[in-house]
This record gives C-alpha cells, structure tokens and sequence, in this order.
C-alpha cells in the first residue's frame, strides 16, 4: 500500500517522476523527429504533384514564402528545366466550421487553377470534409477556371461556386483560401516578370 | 480471478462504455466512423496497458498524498509517447485523431483503472486488467463506429455500400447520443440473458 507522505518523500517522488518521463519524452521526441518530418514532407510533396503541371525540379527545396495582407504563404514553384510551369501556393482560412483549412492550390503558368489539395481541416466528417478530392465533385469544379473571370463565392454570395449541400460555411471557407492563393499566386507571377527582366 | 477472467471482465461485464459509462468524451467525439473508432480504441488500450503496468510497478513506493499527480504524469508521458509515434507512423491516423489523442491523458477510464486496480495489485495483473479494459473500449468504439457509419455515410470501414449520404444525423454528435442509447439497450438486454 501506499507509504505514509512526508514534506521529503513527497518531493523527491514527484522530482524522480518527472525527472524519468521528461527523459523518456526527449529520447523518443529524437527518435521520431526525423520520421515525423519525413511524413509531413512527402504529404507536402504528394500534395504539390497532384495540384501541378509535371515538374522536373524539387519545388520543396525552392519553395519561398510570401506576405498578403500581414499573414505569410508558402509558394511553392514547379519548373521544368528553367521555365515556370506552374505555382503551388499553401493556403489557409480559418472561416472553416471546425477552424482552420490548410489547402494546396496549384496554378498553371497561364494563370488557371490546375487543382486542389486539402492538407489539413477540422470539418465535420460527412459533410464538410466534403471538399477532400473524390469525396464530392465539390473539388472538381475548381480545376480549370481562371479566377479572373471566375468569381470565387459560393452561389449564395453571388458568386460561380457551388456550395456542398448543408455545409456553407466550408465551402465558403474553401473559396476563401482559394482566393487568398490566387492574389499570392498574382504576386509571384508579377515578380517572376520582374526578375526576368532584371536578370538578363 | 483468474488470468482469464480478468481480460474477459473489461469486455463484457464490465465494459468502460457499456457498463461504466466511461470516456464518454472521446467515445461520442471520433466514432464518426468504424476506422476511427478502432484507431482510438486501440490508441487508449496501449496507454491504459503500459501505464497500469508501469503504475502498479511504482505504486508502493509513491507517498498517498501526491499519487494522483505522480498518475497523471505517468500516464502523460506514455500519451506523448504515443502522439510522436503515430505522428511519424501512421500519419494518416493521426490526422484523424490528432485532437483525441492528448485527451487520454484525462479519459477517466485510464486514471480510473490505475488508481482502483493498478495500485492495489501485481503487474502482470495490471497489464491484463489494462488489455481487458481496452479490449472492451475498442470492441464498443468500433461497433459505435459501424453503426454511426453504416446509418450516417451508408459505408462500412470506408467501403461504400449504397451511392448517395446516408442519415446525416449520426454524422454528428446528437446521432452518437441516439446510437449509443440503443446500442445500451441492446448490451443490457445481451447481458442480463448471459447471466
């Protein structure tokens, strides 16, 4: 049975404890660490390959970030040999029902949307989670526009998106992230224009 | 009891979900589907064996006035070891669960079993009364899962049955209320024909 608490026997109980779990924490934290990156890369990566062009480059490894309004993207660049065939940029909103929607959009060099990548959400299963690629042909309707002439709100907000049946707010959320991507997608795109020039 | 009975204990005649009402929070959170509720039934069964064996190895030495705390460390730890593993093994899973996971620390089921069981007996015995616990944990989530699944996306374990959205309602919390009430009323009934 337990033993009787003193000042002493309690303190040093407690230190020991946490003492030998913070150790175990820190010997498997180094263990997994590499694994752990490993899987987020290859989930980062898978992402990118499905939202570009075929790309002959490691757009990981080129991969810079971008300012809008206060908050940073991460854009990804897809070349083949020197030319840009298409941009992933790492979007988020946090208007989703479940908080936060990490997406991957991918554009072609022309300015289009080539395709979409949810990478992390909250959504409620069955419903929200609705905007995961082959879940719904919610995704679908994306691929191919140009958000010049393809306003990025859901039919509600009078806008060219179809929202997922009983989940607004997602689709909503979805549609912002896209467009958040698109003026980041614009700012690369201007700058590559300028780097052009400045560098030849 | 013997070796047997104490796993077989925590299945039937004492099952968290079932019988004790336990863990409701993770119970009615992630059975949105079969999958997930095993994922997370299996994820509570290796902290609640590791840390019943390892609470019942320490439980004479620790003074009865910072037990409690001494648990909760314990159990902590063996929870963060569980989260970096799936993070880096199954990836997949852990999305699904990832809110769940840091909340076994609190599931009353583990905290319950190391203090009325670990404590006052052997290790060995701990760790079958931790797999028995489990066991039953999992076997109740999965067939929550099964039910809300099957009812609410008309799919079994991700397998499409029928096209089309089932009954939305069991998608969401309310239905892991409904489902459970019946599924209570269905486990008595078993139970009272067993014994």
């Amino acid at each position: 049975m337990a033993k009787e608490s003193t000042l002493k026997n309690m303190v040093v109980t407690l230190t020991l404890i946490t003492l030998i779990a913070s150790s175990v924490l820190g010997v498997i934290y180094a263990i997994t660490k590499g694994p752990i990156d490993a899987a987020q890369t290859a989930k980062i990566n898978s992402a990118i390959s499905k939202v570009v062009p075929e790309f002959d480059n490691d757009p990981s490894a080129d991969k810079f970030q971008k300012e809008l309004d206060g908050k940073s993207y991460i854009v990804y660049p897809a070349k083949k040999g020197s030319d840009i065939v298409g941009y992933a940029v790492e979007s988020f909103s946090t208007g989703g029902f479940g908080g936060r929607i990490v997406i991957m959009v991918g554009f072609n060099a022309d300015g289009t949307i080539n395709n979409t990548a949810v990478l992390s959400h909250a959504e409620t299963p069955g419903l929200g989670d609705k905007m995961i690629e082959g879940k719904s042909n919610f995704s679908v309707q994306f691929k191919g526009k140009n958000p010049d002439d393809y306003k990025l709100l859901v039919k509600k907000d009078g806008g060219d998106v179809d929202a997922i049946t009983a989940s607004t707010i997602t689709s909503r959320a979805f549609c912002d992230a896209v467009t958040s991507a698109w003026e980041v997608y614009k700012l690369c795109s201007a700058d590559t224009g300028k780097k052009e020039v400045t560098n030849e | 009891m013997s070796k047997l009975g104490l796993i077989t204990k925590g299945i039937i005649k004492e099952n968290p979900t079932f019988v004790l009402l336990l863990g409701m929070c993770p119970t009615l959170g992630t059975t949105t589907s079969a999958i997930n509720g095993m994922g997370m039934g299996l994820a509570t069964m290796f902290v609640l064996i590791l840390s019943n064996l390892a609470i019942s190895a320490v439980a004479n030495v620790i003074p009865g006035k910072v037990r409690i705390p001494s648990y909760i460390v314990i159990i902590a730890a063996f929870v963060t070891v569980l989260q970096f593993v799936m993070q880096a093994f199954t990836p997949g899973l852990y999305e699904t669960l990832g809110l769940f996971i840091p909340l076994i620390v609190v599931n009353c089921i583990v905290l319950g079993r190391a203090e009325a069981f670990a404590s006052k007996n052997g290790a060995l015995d701990s760790a079958l009364d931790g797999l028995g616990i489990g066991l039953g944990f999992t076997a109740a989530l999965t067939v929550l899962g099964m039910v809300r699944e099957l009812l609410g996306s008309a799919s079994i374990f991700g397998l499409k049955l029928i096209e089309g959205d089932g009954i939305l309602v069991f998608v969401l919390a309310p239905g892991a209320f409904i489902a459970l009430g019946y599924l209570l009323v269905l486990f008595n009934k078993f139970k009272s024909k067993i014994s």
